[in-house]
């Protein structure tokens, strides 16, 4: 069976994180995780390549961007989202 | 050690096609920014610069010209010429041995290589054009300007991402002051707007879809621009002798690099940039009374910048005039402190400090007097121009009035 966008998006984050899939939890953030802006905005490159979609992200007021970064959950939902949006 | 002045001035950007024109639009707080017209715009998210309308090669150049001049060179050549005009000098005999060209810029011919990758790639064509090589070369714009202008003393360009024109006038005063030269053709020129030169700067995610609005809380990152800033930097005493105007005095020169991170400023580096630039023009913080702010509008360089003026001036900056006009011309990266240049020289020749515009928010960790959306008229003696670039690699300049 294909991975899930859940899976999909820890293996992501865990690859910037330098970290094993099984250690990134769903109420980790960002920072727990140590990514910094940089490796923020190399994740989100990521997912859009791998999921083939835009994700609405401006570092400069990452709080009001509409994409939510503050857990590991909330990327999650949020690429969930996007994928139901933009691929129906 | 010898005095070094700014007898020549001449530039192209989306505010004016020359100093005037551009001293202007600063003057009246007026945007250059629009829609972007170039090729495949709809495949950019980013949609907006502060390109250059109305701009036609041809009126400028002949068509084996054009062969040979990417934009960036043409854009240099022209403010170029109104530099070395203003200036008065030509450049004969021992003059043109004593005189050279140091340029700034970043992306050199990238629209060359833009539209040829295109060719090749894109199109499949197995041919260029022969001269590809010698248009798309940094180098290409200082070479040119010097067989134009007879200039045969020290001549090579600089890159370093957005410092990259200050840190090219840097090299040029310290080699008159030092005796090296008599005279300096020096500034910078970048033509970045692009389908390629946008769509890399998109993928940082730090650039504006609307405006740029550097120091405002509601900023929403930079805004690229493009053109050319051109000066004639000259012996003080060579330009005595000869009556020439003096538009206003380089008097010091610091850089330093942050050795921190590839794309995040530093205060301390900054900081050590600016008070080192005040040192080497024997500048007391308290006769400052202008900065040109680097002043992108990103979170990560306002707030910094901020903080680095406010350790390097202490008291002094809760008064000083800070302003960044990138929120007019746009960022034009490798030539942008030559543009900005020119409001420093209107603030301690004219007695005008152009605004920041856009501003609309004040923004707690950037509470300096950023002469928000109005020119202000103040008599100034001695001013900084700061750039700051990716790499961590910081130039500041410091100019008086003569």
């Amino acid at each position: 069976m294909a991975d899930t966008i859940r899976d999909r998006v820890r293996k992501i984050i865990a690859e910037q994180a330098v970290l094993d899939v099984e250690d990134v939890k769903g109420e980790q953030t960002l920072e727990d995780l140590g990514i910094d802006s940089l490796g923020l905005v190399e994740s989100i490159f990521a997912i859009e390549e791998e999921f083939d979609i835009q994700v609405p992200f401006n570092a400069n007021e990452p709080e009001k961007s509409e994409f939510d970064i503050s857990s590991v959950s909330a990327i999650i939902a949020a690429v969930e989202g996007l994928v139901k949006d933009q691929h129906g | 050690m010898r005095r070094v002045v700014i007898t020549g001035a001449g530039t192209i950007n989306a505010l004016g096609q020359n100093v005037a024109e551009t001293l202007e639009a600063m003057r009246e707080g007026r945007c250059g920014i629009s829609e972007l017209d170039i090729r495949d715009v709809e495949r950019l998210s980013v949609r907006i610069g502060g390109q250059i309308k109305g701009y036609d090669e041809h009126a400028h150049f002949n068509r084996q010209q054009i062969a040979l001049y990417d934009r960036f060179t043409q854009f240099a050549l022209l403010a170029a010429r109104q530099a070395i005009s203003q200036s008065g000098l030509e450049f004969i005999g021992d003059l043109a041995a004593r005189s050279g060209v140091v340029l700034g810029t970043s992306g050199g011919g990238l629209q060359t290589q833009d539209d040829n990758y295109r060719a090749v790639y894109e199109e499949g064509k197995n041919r260029v054009h022969p001269f590809i090589v010698p248009k798309l070369m940094n180098n290409a714009a200082t070479s040119h300007v010097s067989m134009e202008y007879n200039l045969k003393g020290p001549s090579f360009t600089v890159a370093t991402a957005c410092a990259s024109s200050n840190h090219a006038m840097g090299q040029a005063f310290n080699m008159i002051r030092s005796g090296m030269a008599d005279a300096m053709v020096t500034g910078g020129a970048e033509a970045m707007l692009c389908f390629g030169g946008v769509k890399a700067w998109e993928g940082l995610r730090v650039m504006s879809k609307d405006a740029c609005r550097p120091f405002s809380a509601n900023r929403s990152g930079m805004v690229q621009g493009e053109g050319a800033g051109i000066f004639v930097f000259e012996e003080y005493e060579h330009a005595k002798k000869r009556g020439a105007e003096i538009l206003a005095e380089v008097s010091g020169f610091a850089m330093t690099s942050d050795a921190s991170d590839i794309v995040m400023p530093s205060k301390q580096g900054a900081a050590r940039a600016i008070t080192g630039a005040m040192a080497d023009a024997k500048m007391n913080r308290d006769e400052i009374g202008y900065i040109n702010a680097h002043g992108t509008g990103t979170a990560a360089n306002d707030k910094t910048e901020c903080a680095a003026v406010a350790d390097a001036l202490g008291p002094k900056a809760d008064s000083v005039m800070i302003s960044s006009t990138k929120s007019m011309h746009g960022h034009l990266i490798g030539g942008t402190g030559a543009v900005e240049l020119l409001a420093c020289i209107m603030a301690v020749r004219d007695g005008i400090i152009a605004p920041t515009i856009g501003y609309e928010e004040p923004d707690q960790e950037c509470a300096l007097d950023v002469v928000p959306n109005e020119a202000r008229e103040a008599q100034v003696d001695a001013v900084l121009s700061n750039a700051f670039a990716f790499g961590g690699l910081n130039a500041v300049l410091a100019l008086r009035r003569v």
